[in-house]
């Protein structure tokens, strides 16, 4: 197995081969805010608040789908960064109806956290106020379509990990949400084991064990990484 | 097939010609006008009057001017008569033998034509689409048969390089190199895409390719699987073409019966079959890896690269992907060599482009002309100038490119030109606008088929095109600040550097095109009570 040593940030990094920027910048404790990224899946690519600065490329490189390479110089926290994940931010909280007030993840929310590390105190944007359904028909779980970032970690880990493939995305653009089965009431769609990954998976509150309320939503995350190593490496880490 | 046996039938469809030829558009700008009932009335009269054994009334593709169809050539007086209408298309018949016609006259000498470099188009309205045969009379394959016989596939991958040829679908990536890295590829199983999701506004290059011309788009392709070493090829094509498909289609199948695709073609070892894709629809399948995911069976979204197609691309695999027009230039790259091609046009950018002329001109229709023919040439000479007005600006790229002011007309036309003027070459689409032109309701126009056309994966082509959206809205409106002219700013610079795929990236294009030459349109345009803070006088 070879290493690659690269610069992050002005600090010498030396990881395995294949290792992706994101990686490297964690094992070497440099934060890079991740919204979509979740391990043990696929990344998407597509929440782009892991964007990075690499010395040589004239775009901005996502963290967490690109290798890091032999003498690689990254950024991962130049002003410019800091002002594009905040306006990206403040995109997200226009484009839904996330009022943390009442909601089930307050406290313990990926996106509020996040809006706060990058300095988000309001939108520059216009609230679209997007009119979304709650869909309550499956009998552990609910989701709630005005919380939904769209990152994609529920279709993901349903589909990876639990092999189910219960949901995907639907249309497109402004009109995207995250469809179950055939377009079905959730409780309707034979595939759902009603394993739970979902729930445990999702950032924001959009996807919740019916029962709690405000600010209860808990999540085993340490469940998806124990099940992908048990599976990958035979390794029963609990 | 052997190559005696081309030759015998290419020898076949020359001496088969009649005296005197009719040739009819049949592409669809032309049909839409009426064109099948005027060609009906043709057939019919020259059954009625004995000449069938003299006339050929023929099917061709586009002859350009389709702002003025239906139209119809004849040979071999090379006379061009347009719009065309059952009513007086008998009388071309008449002029036949030198009588007068009433169906009106095409002036064939004007700038629109006589400045054409036909290569691309250089069957297009000269030959039936539907017939192999005629494609085969005027030399068609014999370039692969060469390719085959004389060249390895290094050797043609050489004369692409050595030609200039540059990717024709907007980017202006060298084609020779595209290829070669494909080649270069290891693997046993390649694959060759056409892309022919043309879905700028305003554009009908690739459509009139397929329409007029679609073996060259097949033989092109097949050469190009020899040189990279793939034996499968597909075409993704917009659903809106039908009359393309059932082209490309009845195309295929027809090469197939003379073995010209398929297995072993023409004895020489090389397996090539081509399959047509349907999209369904979204714009933002004509990005190349959303295309892919498309012809696998998956949901049109882009994904990151690298990995390129060319390393990774259809399920897996080394994938070398051409617009329509980079295929339609192999095969006279090959028949005339690399150097010919090289010599026209300019020095970075070889060849010639088809370019889709429409908006407020005076000629709408099909142009070819050399690279570096300036903006002046073809918009004024070539398009005879604006219906009314003055010209303001010419729009290029569609909703990727930016719009030209008038006082940069003498820039010739090639992809570094364009892209100093903060626009593109794309793929063709060259939209006139006059001086009733609103260039802030243009910017809006496109941000609103961005914002549509957005498949939703990334945050900032999702959010951000529906929020530049609703910001443009609301400067033509009148109901903007200087503030919102601000957020518009900055939220273009950062759709255009945080977005995933092409559509996002460039979706900001038209509106810092429009902000750089008419920023006074913008400013005129805000809350009347901000023109004084701006400084802007209510004329």
């Amino acid at each position: 197995m070879s290493v690659n040593t690269l610069k992050i940030d002005g600090q010498d990094i030396a990881v395995e081969e294949g290792a992706t920027i994101l990686q490297a910048a964690r094992e070497a404790k440099i934060p890079i805010p991740t919204l979509c990224y979740l391990e043990g899946v696929s990344p998407a690519a597509a929440c782009r608040m892991c964007l990075v600065e690499v010395k040589g490329s004239p775009k901005l490189l996502p963290a967490c789908h690109t290798a890091a390479l032999e003498g690689m110089e990254v950024s991962t926290n130049t002003p410019k960064l800091q002002s594009f994940r905040r306006m990206n931010m403040e995109l997200l909280f226009a484009e839904g109806n996330h009022v943390c007030a009442v909601c089930v993840a307050n406290g313990n929310c990926e996106l509020q956290d996040l809006a706060i590390r990058v300095g988000m105190d309001h939108s520059r944007f216009a609230y679209r106020f997007p009119d979304r359904k709650v869909d309550m028909s499956h009998p552990q779980f609910g989701i709630d379509h005005n919380r939904c970032i769209l990152c994609t970690r529920c279709v993901r880990v349903c589909d990876e990990i639990e092999g189910a493939h219960v949901w995907d995305v639907a249309q497109r653009g402004e009109h995207c949400f995250i469809v179950s089965g055939m377009n079905q009431p959730w409780g309707k769609v034979d595939a759902c084991t009603s394993c739970g990954k979902c729930v445990d998976a999702c950032p924001t509150g959009a996807i919740f064990r019916k029962g709690s309320t405000i600010g209860e939503k808990e999540r085993d995350r340490e469940k998806l990484s124990f099940l992908v190593t048990a599976r990958e490496k035979q390794q029963w880490t609990r | 097939m052997d190559i005696s046996e081309l030759y015998r039938l290419a020898e076949r469809g020359r001496s088969r010609r009649k005296p005197f030829r009719i040739r009819c558009c049949m592409a669809a700008g032309c049909q839409s006008s009426g064109a099948i009932a005027v060609k009906q009335v043709l057939a019919d009269a020259l059954s009625a009057a004995g000449l069938n054994d003299k006339v050929e009334l023929c099917s061709v593709g586009c002859l350009r001017f389709c702002g003025h169809g239906p139209m119809i050539a004849t040979d071999p007086d090379e006379a061009l008569y347009e719009r065309v209408t059952p009513e007086n298309a008998c009388s071309i018949l008449g002029a036949l033998n030198g009588e007068s016609s009433m169906a009106p006259r095409c002036d064939g000498n004007q700038p629109f034509f006589a400045d054409q470099l036909p290569i691309v188009l250089e069957n297009s309205g000269q030959i039936d689409p539907s017939r192999i045969e005629d494609y085969i009379a005027v030399g068609g394959y014999e370039s692969l048969y060469q390719v085959l016989y004389d060249l390895t596939p290094a050797e043609t991958v050489a004369a692409i390089t050595q030609s200039g040829l540059r990717g024709r679908g907007g980017g202006g990536y060298p084609t020779g190199l595209k290829w070669s890295t494909v080649a270069k590829m290891s693997g046993d199983q390649k694959y060759v895409i056409c892309n022919a999701d043309e879905g700028d506004p305003g554009a009908f290059m690739d459509r009139s390719v397929l329409e007029s011309d679609p073996h060259r788009v097949l033989e092109g392709m097949a050469i190009s699987g020899y040189a990279i070493g793939a034996s499968h090829g597909f075409i993704y094509v917009r659903a809106e073409y039908p009359l393309a498909i059932q082209r490309l289609q009845k195309a295929i199948q027809q090469a197939k019966r003379y073995g010209l695709l398929g297995s072993q073609i023409f004895d020489a070892g090389f397996d090539f079959k081509i399959d047509i894709r349907i999209g369904a629809g979204a714009f933002v399948c004509g990005e190349e890896t959303a295309l892919i995911h498309s012809i696998e069976g998956r949901r049109g979204n882009p994904r990151p690269r690298p990995p390129y197609p060319a390393e990774s691309g259809l399920w897996g695999c080394p994938t070398l992907i051409n617009n329509v027009e980079t295929f339609a230039n192999i095969t006279p790259i090959i028949r005339n060599g690399p150097d010919w091609f090289r010599n026209i046009g300019t020095a970075g950018s070889a060849g010639t482009k088809v370019f889709a002329l429409t908006g407020k001109v005076q000629n709408t229709g099909l142009i070819e002309v050399p690279m570096g023919t300036t903006l002046r040439r073809i918009v004024e000479a070539m398009g005879g100038g604006v219906t009314e007005g003055r010209v303001k600006a010419v729009q290029t790229g569609g909703p990727s490119g930016g719009c030209i002011p008038a006082q940069f007309f003498d820039t010739p036309v090639d992809y570094e030109s364009l892209q100093k003027l903060g626009t593109i070459m794309g793929s063709g689409g060259m939209i006139v606008m006059d001086d009733n032109t609103s260039m802030v309701e243009i910017a809006q126009f496109y941000m609103e088929f961005c914002r549509e056309e957005s498949c939703g994966k990334c945050v900032p082509c999702r959010a951000g095109t529906v929020q530049l959206h609703e910001l443009l809205s609301k400067i033509v409106n009148h109901q903007a600040t200087v503030v919102d002219l601000e957020h518009l700013e900055a939220l273009c610079q950062m759709v255009q550097e945080m977005s995933l795929c092409g559509l996002g990236q460039s979706a900001p294009n038209p509106v810092l095109s429009t902000l750089r030459y008419f920023r006074d349109e913008y400013l005129a345009r805000l809350k009347p009570s901000m023109l004084e803070e701006v400084g802007h006088h209510v004329r």
